[in-house]
């Protein structure tokens, strides 16, 4: 039995009230707490202010929690600006012994986007891990593969921008199920 | 990089919207997508840990009053009363349990609860427009609400949006992740709505418009819609000629 999918529309610009947001996954003074923030943006380079950020993540431990511990929600604000307080995932292992560098996967949501766009977030200090992780191992360009790694800019803190279009365009990824 | 893994399968998004139900992010018509459609191929990611999981919510997750939007307030909405329920179901056709449905909407008179909207139609001091439900272990949801109005936008000249309800559902995994509009049957708008327009497949644009549902009115209270939801299906599916 196959049942056809229902279709993707776009969120629109009012979602607020119908979307609760959690940008706290911990507490900001929990011991590891890191801060991710960026922006999201148009091809124009301008600032999507209607724009909503779902993270989904592992725990320290590279496992992933049962519940929602390990997802956040954040509405972008007037300069396209998200951010999140989370700790950073640790390594997660497969069932085949591939093991995945550190990483969250992340869906953006905005009016004008009939359907999420979905990319992952690495970190810029797990270089190491980084080089063995098999998605990012699988992207031939460098510049591409920038494009999904967030950049520490201070103590516990990442800089993460979404492109949504253009030259600096992030690389986004799809499914064979979710017909994102 | 020493040892570089084969590189990852492309997709054409507008090729694939040809044969999907999903709309392309790029749809001219809709002038929002223009700067907004990511317009190089997306890359098609392994079935991994990380696709597979998602987050689980539970009935403790909202309250009983959620799922009625026309008792969050101290009188009434204005506006016709309904119900609208139905099941969010894998595309295996099994029950999604504990899915998480959030639902937005304009009130009767077509006008949202948001700084930015800015329709010269009134506010109604008795109607928020926002609830949330958990499907049950058969994947039932059920809302009470007032019928939304159709919305005026600035996409075009005289553009009208089809009275809507928007939904917001999370499946076993995160990439099932869908949010999605629900229409009302017969509207006269949709031939003139470059969002519904938006999914080329005609079959796939009528899923997303509600059935009359004489069976669940409630005589002298409520008219009744239900509108079934079916979900990507946890990697059950495979990409057709990709």
């Amino acid at each position: 039995m196959s049942l056809p999918r229902t279709p993707s529309q776009t969120v629109g610009p009012f979602f607020e009230f119908g979307m609760v947001t959690k940008t706290l996954l911990v507490d900001e003074d929990a011991p590891g707490a890191i801060r991710i923030e960026g922006k999201v943006l148009d091809g124009a380079g301008e600032p999507v202010p209607d724009g909503l950020v779902e993270i989904w993540q592992a725990g320290a431990d590279g496992r992933y929690e049962e519940g929602h511990l390990g997802w956040g929600r954040c509405q972008t604000d007037a300069d396209g600006g998200y951010a999140f307080t989370t700790i950073k995932p640790g390594a997660v292992s497969e069932a085949d012994g591939t093991t995945l560098a550190p990483h969250l996967t992340v869906l953006c949501f905005a009016r004008g986007l009939l359907k999420p766009v979905l990319t992952r977030v690495y970190f810029s200090d797990e270089q190491e891990a980084n080089r063995a992780d098999p998605v990012l191992g699988a992207i031939g360009s460098d510049s591409d593969r920038a494009t999904l790694v967030a950049t520490a800019i201070g103590p516990a803190t990442y800089r993460f921008d979404i492109r949504l279009q253009g030259d600096e365009q992030t690389v986004f990824f799809t499914t064979p199920a979710a017909g994102l | 990089m020493s040892e570089r893994a084969q590189e990852l399968q492309t997709i054409d998004d507008d090729e694939r919207a040809t044969r999907d139900a999903d709309p392309a992010y790029l749809t001219p018509e809709y002038v929002g997508t223009r700067l907004r459609s990511p317009r190089r191929p997306l890359l098609l990611l392994p079935q991994r840990l990380s696709e597979l999981t998602g987050p689980a919510f539970g009935q403790d997750d909202v309250r009983p009053g959620d799922s009625d939007l026309t008792t969050q307030h101290a009188g009434e909405p204005l506006g016709e009363r309904i119900i609208v329920s139905g099941r969010v179901m894998g595309s295996d056709g099994r029950p999604v349990r504990n899915a998480l449905v959030e639902v937005w909407q304009a009130n009767a008179a077509g006008r949202y609860l948001h700084r930015v909207d800015q329709h010269p139609a009134p506010l109604d001091p008795n109607f928020t427009g926002g609830g949330r439900v958990v499907t049950d272990d058969d994947g039932r949801y059920r809302f009470i609400t007032i019928k939304p109005g159709a919305y005026p936008w600035k996409n075009h000249d005289n553009a009208w949006r089809p009275a809507h309800i928007h939904f917001s559902v999370f499946g076993r995994a995160f990439t099932e992740r869908l949010v999605t509009q629900m229409y009302f049957p017969g509207d006269p708008l949709f031939a003139y709505d470059p969002i519904y327009q938006s999914v080329r497949d005609p079959a796939a644009r009528e899923r997303m418009i509600s059935s009359f549902d004489l069976a669940s009115t409630k005589p002298e209270w409520a008219l009744a819609y239900s509108y079934d939801i079916v979900l990507g299906g946890s990697g059950a599916t495979p990409l057709e000629n990709a």
